[in-house]
């Protein structure tokens, strides 16, 4: 096993991130999946839109762009089709995949074309100072809701499923091992790969609902309710009980993975 | 030997596109430019490219620059509204310094507009759309083959630049079909490729004419590329001075080669009194009516700019120095008329034909306006 560092552009640092952040431990769960499939650093690209989330790309010694707000799919698109050859990655956050780039995200799935979405969730816009996402629950504070959150949010598992992604997982920052081995599996899979990976601000989401600090706000992701049979999955998961009553259960794991053709763009076959 | 063929404007563009080496198109469709990605979608799969139409406009840049950073020349091409949508990439592309084309076949407007009309109402927008500061460059073709040359410097002049060109034409040089003959060959410039001595390559590092090399993703070198303001090594600071070289790089890499940029008729102005300024298919109308006033006595010449941006000021001050009145024809409510002023500082007197009612100016009209102006019959 390489060092991980050594994926690492290590005089970026110190990175972006606050103190209690979980998207660290993602990147690093990332960067072992990249190790356990050897993929070749000069073939992979990463896109990234713009959040903190977004940010990490420049920290990682692959061929990294990071674009536009909610685009980053589209720029994927182009540089997958044009250069098959690449791995391509995107790595965004819940607001920058499913508010401004809603539209992007959807049509890269229902295209079914070959790039693994990393998208790190943590119910809130963080960069620009705490304000509400459509992934914030219900009844949840945030710089814009400050009397409570009043919309519901996105499942944005059964939207990419319902776009036609071939390959949908959720998973939790605070289980490094699982994250590897699904984000391994996502970037495996022939097609469109989301990862929904559930992460944390304790900076704005846990100060303004005085839930706690960053490890408090992981402890939360292991309490999980392992009984319920859903219709998607057997584990289901309320983000940040007991704040979020009105939230509807998320489903946990490998929730879709199907193998159906590839785009590859109107070419030669 | 070169290949006689009846046209239509958007069809030149696609022609020329393909011969200096576009080989990736992503557009969406839009009134009247849609015809470039139908001849796109059969013509570039032959030839090892790729077609795809994306969800809107925003996609169709993001992805074309996609391409282009993976080394693969790619354009785009849209009307106004689509236009307004990629305002925000071609920001982007002009900070990351990604070669692109963009084909804007104008329309009327505002919003929705006049879909089916000539305009050229996207002049200013072409110009200053995206936000912040930044240059541009932009070529306006005035006949079917014009488009074709226009499509083939806009390639070249962007892998030249590291930068983001823009084709600008109506309505009716998009649909007007003429007989052109088109080149076996044309010129073909590459991006600069950086030295692979083994270095670290720093994607912003410019060489003396401020344009830096170019690696493709996926060609050895790992580098990043973002829209923050960054260094010469590529990654964001907030440094002033880092901040102010980089901006003014941007500016001075496209203006201290305007003359190589910039194309100008200049059609019987020897001994013009009178000058039409006119562009596009206004261009085409106005040395019409230079050919009629003449015929009449009437001494009256042309200036057609190619180039719209960056603006041929010493081009348009020249002439102003010599002729009494300036005619600036243009369909929009004076758009470059006021750069002619700014060129003209008072040296001629400047009178504007402008036209919004989605209708051509005809050379009847311009012949009109100069025999108003000249004092006498035309």
């Amino acid at each position: 096993m390489t060092d991980i560092n050594t994926y690492l552009r290590e005089w970026t640092m110190p990175h972006v991130l606050c103190p209690g952040c979980a998207h660290g431990i993602v990147l690093r769960s990332f960067l072992e999946a990249v190790d356990q499939l050897q993929l070749d650093p000069d073939k992979l690209a990463m896109v990234a839109g713009i959040g903190c989330s977004s940010r990490l790309i420049g920290h990682v010694d692959f061929c990294t762009l990071h674009g536009t707000h909610g685009r980053a799919p589209a720029f994927a698109t182009g540089l997958k089709l044009a250069r098959p050859e690449l791995n391509v990655v995107v790595l965004t956050g819940d607001g920058d995949a499913l508010a401004i780039g809603g539209n992007h995200m959807i049509h890269a799935a229902r295209r079914n074309i070959d790039i693994t979405v990393l998208m790190l969730s943590n119910a809130i816009y963080g960069m620009t100072g705490g304000q509400s996402a459509p992934t914030t629950p219900e009844g949840a504070v945030a710089s814009t809701t400050p009397a409570g959150n009043t919309e519901p949010m996105f499942d944005s598992c059964k939207l990419l499923i319902g776009a036609g992604a071939s390959f949908v997982a959720r998973v939790f920052a605070a289980n490094p091992l699982e994250m590897t081995k699904v984000m391994a599996d996502g970037i495996t899979h022939p097609g469109f790969s989301f990862i929904e990976v559930i992460s944390d601000c304790p900076e704005y989401f846990g100060r303004y609902n005085n839930i706690g600090g960053g490890a408090n706000m992981l402890s939360w992701m292991t309490v999980q309710d392992e009984g319920v049979a859903g219709p998607l999955s057997a584990k289901r998961f309320v983000n940040h009980v007991p704040i979020t009553v009105l939230s509807p259960a998320l489903a946990t794991g490998v929730l879709e993975r199907e193998v159906r053709p590839v785009f590859s763009g109107i070419r030669e076959g | 030997m070169s290949d006689v063929q009846l046209i239509q404007g958007n069809e030149a563009c696609v022609r020329g596109a393909l011969a200096v080496g576009c080989r990736f198109y992503a557009g969406y469709p839009i009134t009247p430019s849609s015809e470039i990605a139908e001849q796109m979608v059969r013509l570039l799969p032959g030839i090892g490219g790729v077609f795809i139409q994306m969800e809107d406009e925003i996609a169709s840049l993001a992805s074309i620059i996609g391409a282009s950073i993976a080394g693969t020349k790619a354009m785009t091409a849209t009307s106004g509204p689509g236009f307004s949508l990629m305002q925000e990439h071609i920001g982007f592309a002009t900070m990351a310094e990604v070669p692109c084309v963009i084909v804007n076949v104008m329309r009327g407007g505002p919003s929705t507009g006049l879909p089916t009309s000539p305009s050229q109402g996207d002049v200013m927008q072409a110009r200053w759309g995206t936000h912040g500061d930044h240059p541009a460059i932009v070529l306006a073709p005035s006949s079917v083959g014009e488009v074709f040359d226009a499509t083939v410097r806009a390639f070249n002049l962007s892998e030249r630049f590291r930068t983001p060109v823009i084709v600008l034409y109506d309505e009716i040089v998009g649909h007007t079909r003429e007989s052109v003959a088109l080149p076996d060959s044309v010129e073909i410039v590459d991006r600069i490729q950086p030295n692979s001595d083994g270095s670290e390559f720093w994607p912003k590092r410019a060489a003396a004419d401020g344009v830096p090399p170019m690696s493709a993703f996926g060609d050895g070198h790992r580098f990043h590329i973002t829209g923050l303001t960054h260094g010469e090594r590529g990654f964001p600071t907030n440094d002033p001075q880092v901040a102010e070289a980089l901006i003014t790089r941007l500016h001075r890499k496209v203006e201290a080669h305007a003359e190589e940029i910039i194309e100008v008729e200049v059609f019987m102005m020897d001994d013009a009194e009178t000058a039409i300024f006119a562009y596009g298919i206004v261009g085409r109308s106005a040395r019409e009516a230079v050919l009629r006033a003449r015929a009449d006595g009437v001494k009256v010449g042309l200036i057609r700019p190619l180039t719209l941006w960056p603006f041929p000021y010493a081009q348009v001050a020249e002439a102003a120095k010599q002729v009494d009145t300036l005619v600036v024809a243009e369909m929009n409510l004076g758009q470059l008329i006021g750069e002619v002023e700014r060129a003209a500082v008072g040296q001629a007197e400047i009178v504007g034909y402008l036209r919004v009612d989605g209708e051509p100016i005809t050379p009847t009209a311009l012949l009109n306006v100069v025999a108003s102006v000249s004092g006498g019959q035309a």
